[in-house]
C-alpha cells in the first residue's frame, strides 16, 4: 500500500480517470506553482476500477473550477484546510471556455487570424455539447477534453 | 448598435416589422428614394460574389446613398497580412454601414465585435449567410401571404448548403412547417439539424427520389452542390449531376407549388422550368434587394413616414 502524506491547506481532486492526472497537473499549470503535489496514478477504485488522485498543498483559489469541469466534470474537488476536508465543490459546465482548446475547423476565422481567443459556448448542457462562437464547429469528444500530453 | 450575424439574430415579431417595411418598399418605392442621402456602405468581399455584392450596392443605391468597397481579398489589405479587426476599425472611419462576405466563418462576427458601424454577414464561408435567408422568408411571405402551415422540399446539397441550414432553422420557429429533405446519401442533412427538428417535434422525412414527393410539396427549394466546400474533386464530380429538375418531373408537382433557388444554379434546374409559372427564383432576387433595403434603413435606425 502507498502511502501519501495528509496535506495541511489545498484540495484534493478525486476521481480522475485513470492516467488523465498529468494533463490535468500541466493544464491547470501546476508545474508554475511553487507547492508540494502528489500525482497518484492508477490508484484502486470500487466505482471506477482505477482512478488518478492529484494532491495539491496551495491556496484553493488558485485552482481554476471552469477549466476542470470543462475537462471532466466528473472529478471529486476536496478541499482541505487544517489537514481536514472541509468543502466538497461541485463542478457545473461553464457556459464559455476561453483557450483550453482549439478549433480544428479549417475554414474557421481562427485557422489564420492567430491573435483570436478560441472561444468555445456550452450550445447543449445535456449532451456537454460545446461549439466554436465564431463557427459554431461542434467540440464533445470526452477524450478529445484531454488533448494535452 | 445592432449587426446582422445570423438570421436569428432578429425575433419573428422584428422580422415580421422587416418585412412589412420590405414590402412597402417594393409597393412604393420612391418614398424610399433619398432615406439613406449622404450614407455611405462598404461592401468588404473578401471573396468572389457578384450577386450578393451588386445586391447589396443596388440596394444601397436605390435608398440614395452611396457605395464603396473592394470585391475580394487581393485587392483589400487583407493581401498585405492586416487582420480582420484593423479592417473593419478603418472601414467604420470611411462608412456608416459594411456588409462583409467572407471564406473564413466567423470573420463577420470578429469584425463585428471591434466595429463601430453595424456590420451584415453577407455569407461566410459554408456557415451562414442571413441575407439570403430572409430573402428567403421575404419570397415565401409575399407569394404566400404567411410563414404557416406548408410543406418545403429542400433538394440537393443539404450537407454543405448553408443556405439550407439557415433557412431551417429560421423555418422552425413558425407554426405547422413540414420538412421533406432531397438528397444523396453523401450530401444529407447534418444530425445536429435532425436532432433539432426531433426535439421539437418538427416534422421531417429524407428521401432520394425527388420524384415520388413532388405532389405533396407546397415549395421545392433547389440548391448548387458547391465545387468550393468540396475538399476532393472526385467526390463533387460525382455527385454534381444528381438532381436535375426539368418539365417532366414538374408535371407531378402541384399547381401553385412554387420553386426556389438561392442562385446561381448550374444545371439543376433545367432552363425549360424557366417560363413555368411556378417557377419563383427569379422574383426572389428581386425580394433580396428589398430586403437587404429594409435592412440597412433598420440597422441604421433610418424611419421614413409612411
Amino acid at each position: 500500500m502507498l502511502n501519501v502524506g495528509k496535506i495541511e491547506e489545498g484540495f484534493v481532486l478525486d476521481h480522475i480517470a485513470a492516467g488523465k492526472s498529468l494533463a490535468i497537473y500541466h493544464h491547470l499549470q501546476l508545474d508554475k506553482l511553487d507547492c508540494t503535489v502528489a500525482i497518484i496514478k492508477n490508484a484502486r477504485s470500487n466505482k471506477m476500477g482505477k482512478k488518478d488522485i492529484l494532491k495539491v498543498e496551495c491556496d484553493i483559489n488558485t485552482l481554476d473550477l471552469d477549466v476542470l469541469a470543462f475537462i471532466d466534470h466528473n472529478i471529486t474537488v476536496n478541499v482541505i484546510k487544517d489537514g481536514e476536508i472541509v468543502d466538497k465543490k461541485d463542478l457545473v459546465l461553464p457556459k464559455e471556455i476561453r483557450n483550453i482548446i482549439r478549433c480544428k475547423n479549417p475554414r474557421c476565422i481562427t485557422s489564420i487570424e492567430q491573435e483570436l481567443p478560441h472561444v468555445f459556448v456550452l450550445s447543449d448542457e445535456k449532451k456537454e455539447i460545446y461549439r466554436c462562437k465564431y463557427c459554431e464547429e461542434k467540440y464533445n469528444e470526452r477524450l478529445q477534453r484531454y488533448p494535452w500530453k | 448598435m445592432r449587426h446582422l450575424m445570423s438570421p436569428l439574430d432578429f425575433t419573428v415579431e422584428e422580422l415580421d416589422d422587416l418585412f412589412d417595411l420590405a414590402n412597402d418598399i417594393e409597393n412604393n418605392m420612391p418614398k424610399y428614394a433619398h432615406a439613406c442621402d449622404g450614407k455611405k456602405l462598404a461592401t468588404c468581399f473578401y471573396e468572389p460574389s457578384t450577386r450578393t455584392r451588386l445586391s447589396f450596392e443596388s440596394a444601397m443605391l436605390s435608398l440614395g446613398g452611396s457605395v464603396i468597397g473592394f470585391s475580394d481579398a487581393g485587392s483589400s489589405s487583407a493581401s498585405k497580412g492586416e487582420s480582420v479587426s484593423d479592417t473593419i476599425r478603418v472601414i467604420s472611419c470611411f462608412a456608416d454601414i459594411c456588409a462583409m462576405r467572407h471564406p473564413k466563418e466567423g470573420a463577420p462576427m470578429v469584425a463585428a465585435s471591434k466595429s463601430s458601424i453595424p456590420v451584415i454577414n453577407a455569407g461566410d464561408g459554408g456557415h451562414q449567410h442571413p441575407t439570403q435567408t430572409l430573402t428567403d422568408l421575404l419570397t415565401i411571405r409575399s407569394l404566400k401571404g404567411n410563414l404557416r402551415d406548408f410543406t418545403i422540399g429542400l433538394c440537393g446539397d443539404l450537407k454543405f448548403g448553408r443556405t439550407v441550414h439557415s433557412l431551417i432553422h429560421a423555418l422552425v420557429r413558425y407554426p405547422g412547417i413540414r420538412f421533406i429533405f432531397i438528397s444523396p446519401e453523401e450530401l444529407k442533412v447534418p444530425d445536429y439539424i435532425t436532432d433539432m427538428l426531433k426535439e421539437k417535434h418538427i416534422p421531417y422525412e429524407e428521401v432520394i427520389r425527388l420524384e415520388e414527393i413532388m405532389p405533396r410539396l407546397d415549395f421545392l427549394y433547389m440548391t448548387r452542390v458547391q465545387r468550393e466546400r468540396f475538399f476532393n474533386e472526385e467526390d463533387y464530380v460525382r455527385l454534381k449531376d444528381f438532381y436535375i429538375l426539368n418539365k417532366e418531373k414538374m408535371k407531378l408537382a402541384k399547381q401553385d407549388m412554387l420553386i426556389l433557388h438561392p442562385l446561381p444554379r448550374v444545371n439543376e434546374i433545367s432552363v425549360e422550368v424557366d417560363d413555368d409559372p411556378r417557377a419563383a427564383y427569379f422574383k426572389q432576387v428581386q425580394y433580396g434587394v428589398y430586403v437587404r433595403m429594409a435592412l440597412i434603413l433598420t440597422l441604421l435606425g433610418i424611419k421614413t413616414n409612411v
